[in-house]
């Protein structure tokens, strides 16, 4: 119940903080809302040398219009905040979608978006999200600012492209193209609330065939991870009921299907065809 | 070793010096005294620790003393009236939403959350909104009973007479 | 108010404290000169100790105390529910310490303590205790535990047997199953599950060395008999040089009836370092690892009968996980508190059950709500089903035609309720099953089944219906029987009441009961109220501290509304004739001829000639005019010994929809009709039977402990142990029927356990309803989304 002992600070600047990082290497975490370091620290499970609370960084608050019509959400922007914004959810309505079953209300209120995308649980919500929305995340470091795509991100479990003395600054949604729908579909582990499996779609037609498809999902392997095959045995079809188990059939391939006491692997890729077929349906559904 | 905490609780500045591992609900509990936030479990599941952080519910077990830093507290001791009752707590009570009452002050403080931004939910949404506090007394039933009579409570406007009787 | 104060819906007292915050649980006490105890567990599930080096752990900053098992001179934790009782069946005893000594027999299995100055240098301290491990293998499969070549835990267990008790008539029942037209065979497996009050357990120790004496705050159900077997049996301190107190609790659903090592930790770690304070307060882990678990069964069933829907025989087999050693009532829970009313309502004229008491490397079992009776029930409830299914018959007229007539009572069930031990024997002394039934049926639509599955199937839904018709023992239980039988605390089971009028007419009744939620100091109060025709503020319930409270069997076996009223009742019954026989002093008139109205002493034929309750309990309490031999105060106490047990029932039917995809199940309505007798408080038995309800729902659809095959806990914490949500729940529809209990007074019966001990069984058979077009006949608890889902693939859908 009660984390190990650690050094404590609390930057003002975002340069701040990223010196810090860079002068404690490998021994610094950043805190941000806290809801999945601290439990790891209660645990012991993680016992940090250093914390590096950024909750004071006012450059990293708030949610953005970006002027192609696409979003920014700062680092620390809540997941409340996002719930709570007419701008994310008219613009990038699968963001309300994934976010109003993350967790619960007090986690929502704590925990920030980018919070669960640095920390890359294989069964947490956001990264299929982002992937499936060709997201970009900025990094910034002692040595400057780097923009990486969501598609090369999530490398692992727990592991991804941020390096010890980086930190992410913002999300950046790109403006999706007209006329898709969007949809997110799950199963939950019932006692932890994360995913088993958990599908982002953003599906378009044009002239009666898909155009657009996109599609995250997490909580199958070790990381979230675009169902490519999915996406291309869809693009092109009718987008009729066939069409979409058809491709959805496609949900599992080519990764390492995880196993644990909640899911086998059998299970989980099944879960993973079903509940990318019904975000496709329910994305399509959606579609302008 | 440890650090300088200011923290308005219930409307009250409080000072208090803290390790930095000091999680906000030892800090409300051992050092101010207001046991009223509970502790049921390690794993941030069970929102027995529930209290508004900027007027938001969070779990305390999930937040160190040192982030609340120059914010708001509220516990469920600073939700009643003096000496009367908020209209959850009343309903709560007039409904029997508790039984060994140990969820109920982290259940009460979800309600109020929920309550703010939703002043008439249903069912289904007041169930949603209290998915983060376990009660394993009540079966939920009469939890869900309280938070809609509240719900009408304030709706209504009605003052909660205080120290309403049986 | 006060005359129809009992069995009325009144708020309850308690509340006002809950839900300000101003409740006080064990770890909201504090005290000067606090210390903090953590304690080590074991990380291994069989592993001998070859030394432990606690050198560092005394260094650390803010530490007072190390403590190992050598450094404990106490016994080991007494075992006060041997199988059998007194009968003489041989159970061979491994009871924990308050620290292990040579070995370890289950993950947290405690090793050694640390008290410190704050709980963070504690926490930190035991990081650093070194133990040098030989790990051993371990067995957690119940039934593979018995099994040649699995690991042997203890000398005096071979083959890791507990105890094979049996109850029934064998030969007889070897006959009926022989002899049947139909028999239907089933193993089924009631799974472990992990209680999880909110509340996790607690202690705080107190030394005074002025005068040699102990306090002890602890979390508990039973502090009278904690104390008895904390002095009697663990540390040989005299009894009355020890104070148990619980405060609040946070509920505890059976976990907090037992004696456990922490509580004699901290009343040594006091005296050791000099009458400080000590606290233990377990985690949630902890909790998980080193508190009870409760079920755990592999039960093969055997139900006979003929193709008319008559059953004729029920032969069981169970094998019940114990744990690594045992808890203090561990093995009367599957033999005595289960098998002896494993035929449910039904007149099965054989049954036998033979039980073996099982270790693993794993943590203890003992009565979690329900205690026996739940596994019970679902046995006869999965076994009716299935032979209903068998011979094609409705599920609810197989129940129907073997229930116990309503003329058949009191009925001598064979399983053997009754002993032949002395002829003590108990009865199930009233019921009527039928109407309970038909009402569920008729509120749920049993009738329109077929449309409402049709109707799910539109929504690629199955859907599935499940009956239970139940009856479960409460207000445990006659001394004689237990006197006669040993079993029980192998001592008595009556409960106790004192009851003061004091000088200003305020009332104080103290219990020897003691309640963990479910509003004892209400529904007491609601009866105090009504017997001396008094406002319930007048009134106040005091229970939970020996000192000042009568010796008590504490709360559980949803005991405390049929014994301890009825010890509350007459009580008042002995102030109200005292009062009576004051009052003809005062008024100077014969006592035959007081009659009492409410809180009035009145003279017959003269109500003007009067006196309160409260003016008789000024004056008698004074004492300044005392009739000849009367003497002062108005102050009684009474003991009440049980005639017999009660029998609430009921019919519960859940509603459930199975997810053709995925397999998840969703719990859509739940009907409950039952019976327990009259009621002093109707709101608190509704939320009494919403709770049980609830948790019965959870071990059907989510909760399961699961050990991996090396003893470590899988679902070692509340993200891998599923507890039933809010929004998993739907509304609950109660409903009732009211055959009063002939065995006390107010023909109350007990509500604790009802729902859990019916739910569970309804879940199950309402899940297998749903997948009967798949062809199947049983599937295990808890009825997860994958396990549902694999069962679809077995077999093509049929309809
Ligand atoms: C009870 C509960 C239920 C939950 N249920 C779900 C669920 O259903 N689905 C789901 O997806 N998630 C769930 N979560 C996880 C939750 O989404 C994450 O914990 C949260 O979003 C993480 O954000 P945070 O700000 O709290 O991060 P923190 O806990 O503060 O940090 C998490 C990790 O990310 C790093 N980090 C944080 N911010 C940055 C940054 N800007 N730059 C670099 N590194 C950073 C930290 O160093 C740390 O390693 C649940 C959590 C809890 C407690
Ligand atoms: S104590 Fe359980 S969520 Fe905070
Ligand atoms: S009332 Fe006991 S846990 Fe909710």
């Amino acid at each position: 119940m009660i984390p190990a002992a650690f050094e404590y600070d609390r930057p003002t600047t975002v340069a701040e903080a990223v010196d810090i990082l860079a002068r404690n290497p490998g021994t610094a975490k950043v805190l941000a809302g806290g809801q999945s370091l601290l439990g790891l620290m209660r645990l012991r499970l993680a016992r940090p040398e250093r914390l590096v609370d950024i909750g004071g960084l006012a450059e990293l608050r708030g949610i953005r219009a970006l002027p192609d019509g696409g979003l920014a959400i700062g680092a620390l922007v809540t997941y409340r905040e996002v719930l709570d914004s007419a701008l994310a959810t008219s613009r990038v309505p699968l963001l309300a979608m994934a976010i109003a079953d993350i967790g619960d209300v007090q986690v929502r209120n704590r925990g920030t978006v980018a919070g669960s995308i640095a920390h890359a649980d294989p069964a947490s919500d956001m990264p299929a999200v982002v992937l499936a929305l060709e997201a970009s995340l900025v990094v910034r470091s002692g040595s400057g600012e780097r923009v990486v795509n969501a598609t090369s991100f999530f490398e692992g479990a727990f592991v991804t492209d941020l390096a010890e003395d980086e930190l992410l600054t913002e999300i950046r949604i790109p403006a999706q193209p007209t006329g898709v729908g969007m949809a997110y579909r799950h199963l939950e582990q019932p006692a932890s609330g994360y995913s088993i499996v958990g599908a982002a779609a953003v599906v378009g037609r044009t002239g009666g065939s898909i155009t657009t498809a996109r599609i995250g999902v997490t909580g199958v392997a070790d990381a979230a991870y675009r169902a490519s095959a999915v996406e291309a045995a869809l693009i092109g079809t009718d987008g009729g009921a066939a069409a979409i188990a058809a491709a959805a059939a496609h949900a599992a391939e080519g990764v390492a299907v995880g196993s644990d006491i909640h899911a086998d692997a059998i299970y989980r890729a099944e879960m993973a065809r079903v509940h990318v077929r019904r975000a496709i349906e329910a994305a399509l559904g959606a579609a302008g | 070793m440890t650090e300088q905490v200011r923290l308005t609780v219930n409307g009250v500045p409080r000072d208090v010096e803290v390790e930095p591992r000091r999680l906000l609900v030892q800090t409300l509990r051992e050092d101010l005294g207001l046991t009223g936030t509970h502790v049921g479990c390690d794993t941030s599941q069970c929102g027995a620790c529930t209290v508004h952080l900027d007027g938001r519910a969070v779990k305390s077990c999930t937040v160190l003393a040192i982030q609340a830093d120059g914010h708001v507290v509220t516990t469920i001791e600073g939700m009643a009236p003096d000496g009367g009752l908020h209209a959850i707590q009343a309903a709560f009570w007039a409904k029997h939403g508790l039984q060994c009452g140990f969820c109920t002050p982290g259940m009460i403080m979800s309600a109020a959350d929920l309550l703010e931004s939703n002043p008439d939910p249903t069912d289904d949404e007041i169930r949603h909104a209290i998915e983060g506090n376990i009660c394993r007394c009540t079966g939920y039933h009469n939890i869900v009973a309280a938070i809609r009579e509240a719900a009408s409570t304030l709706r209504a406007g009605t003052d909660v007479p205080a120290a309403a009787n049986a | 108010m006060t005359t129809d104060v009992l069995g009325s819906p009144v708020k309850r007292v308690e509340d006002p404290r809950f839900i300000t915050g101003k409740g006080r649980y064990l770890d909201d006490i504090q005290m000067t000169g606090m210390t903090y105890m953590a304690i080590l567990r074991s990380p291994y599930a069989n592993a001998n100790i070859r030394s432990i080096d606690t050198s560092a752990a005394k260094a650390m900053p803010g530490v007072i105390l190390v403590l190992t098992g050598a450094d404990v001179p106490y016994n080991p934790l007494p075992m006060a529910w041997p199988a059998g009782g007194s009968s003489g069946v041989q159970n061979n005893i491994n009871m924990p310490r308050a620290l292990a000594t040579d070995d370890v027999k289950w993950t947290g299995e405690g090793v050694a303590a640390v008290i410190a100055e704050t709980p963070e240098q504690a926490a930190d301290a035991v990081e650093v205790v070194h133990v040098d491990w030989e790990p051993l293998p371990a067995v957690v499969d119940t039934e593979g535990a018995t099994q040649p070549g699995a690991p042997q835990l203890h000398e005096n267990a071979p083959n890791n047997v507990v105890f094979v008790w049996t109850v029934g008539d064998k030969a007889g029942t070897d006959a009926a199953v022989d002899a049947a037209e139909v028999v239907v065979r089933q193993r089924i497996v009631n799974q472990r599950l992990i209680p999880n009050p909110m509340e996790v357990r607690g202690d705080i120790g107190l030394y005074n060395p002025g005068t040699d004496e102990y306090t002890v705050w602890m979390s508990s159900q039973t502090p009278h008999i904690q104390r008895l077997l904390l002095t009697a049996f663990v540390t040989g301190i005299p009894e009355h040089k020890v104070r148990c107190i619980s405060p609040d609790v946070g509920g505890a659903f059976g976990t907090k009836i037992f004696c456990y090592a922490d509580m004699a930790l901290v009343m040594l770690a006091s005296k050791l370092i000099g009458g400080r304070p000590v606290k233990w307060v377990e985690t949630r882990r902890e909790n998980y690892q080193s508190t009870t678990h409760g079920r755990d069964h592999v039960t093969y069933l055997e139900i006979a009968g003929k193709r008319d829907g008559e059953v004729t025989g029920l032969r069981v087999k169970t094998y019940a996980n114990l744990g690594g050693r045992l808890s203090t009532i561990g093995p009367g829970v599957p033999t005595t508190l289960y098998a002896r009313v494993l035929a449910g309502c039904y007149k099965i004229p054989n049954v036998y059950c033979e039980v073996t008491g099982v270790y693993t490397n794993t943590t203890f079992v003992d009565a979690y709500r329900g205690a026996g009776r739940p596994e019970a029930t679902y046995v006869i409830e999965r076994a009716m089903d299935l032979f209903a299914a068998e011979i094609g018959m409705d599920r609810a007229a197989v129940r129907r035609k073997n229930f116990i007539a309503p003329d058949a009572f009191p009925y001598d069930n064979p399983s053997g309720l009754g002993t032949a031990v002395n002829g003590e024997k108990i009865y199930i002394d009233s019921g009527n099953y039928e109407p309970a039934l038909n009402k569920a049926l008729m509120t749920v639509g049993y009738d329109d089944l077929d449309k409402a599955k049709a109707e799910a199937r539109t929504r690629g839904k199955h859907l599935g219906l499940g009956l239970s018709t139940y009856i479960e023992v409460c207000g445990v239980a006659p001394s004689k029987w237990i006197g006669a039988v040993g079993e029980g605390w192998g001592a008595a089971m009556w409960e106790s009441a004192n009851l003061k009028v004091h000088l200003t007419g305020k009332v104080i009744l103290t219990m020897g009961t003691q309640p963990q939620g479910q509003g004892h100091e209400t529904t007491y109060s609601q009866i105090i109220a009504s017997e001396l025709g008094l406002a319930m503020d007048d009134i106040i319930v005091q229970h939970s501290d020996t000192l000042g409270t009568p010796f008590g069997y504490g709360s559980y076996g949803s005991r405390t509304s049929s014994v301890g009223s009825t010890a509350a009742i007459k009580a008042a019954g002995k102030v109200r004739e005292k009062a009576r026989r004051y009052a003809a002093h005062m008024l100077e008139a014969s006592v035959d001829d007081i009659e009492v109205v409410g809180a009035e002493y009145r003279v017959k034929g003269s109500p003007e000639k009067k006196k309160t309750l409260q003016e008789i309990a000024f004056a008698l309490d004074l004492g300044f005019s005392l009739p000849e031999g009367m003497e002062p105060y108005l102050d009684e106490t009474a003991y009440h010994d049980t005639p017999n047990c009660t029998w609430p029932f009921g019919t519960h039917i859940a509603v459930v929809e199975v997810d053709e995809d995925t397999g998840k199940v969703d719990l859509v309505r739940y009907v409950a009709v039952d019976d327990v007798g009259n009621k002093i408080n109707p709101m608190i038995v509704d939320g009494q039977l919403h709770g049980g309800i609830a948790q019965g729902v959870g071990q059907a659809l989510w909760e399961e402990a699961i050990y991996g095959d090396d003893g470590q806990l899988l679902s070692g914490s509340m993200l891998d142990y599923a507890l039933p949500r809010a929004s998993w729940m739907p509304n609950l529809e109660l409903d009732e029927t009211v055959t009063p209990s002939p065995v006390n007074p107010i023909g109350v019966k007990g509500v604790g356990e009802a729902g859990t001990i019916a739910s569970t069984a309804a879940v199950a058979n309402a899940v297998i309803d749903a997948l009967k077009p798949f062809g199947v006949r049983h599937l295990d608890m808890p009825f997860t989304a994958p396990k549902v889902w694999r069962a679809m693939q077995s077999q093509e859908v049929r309809s």
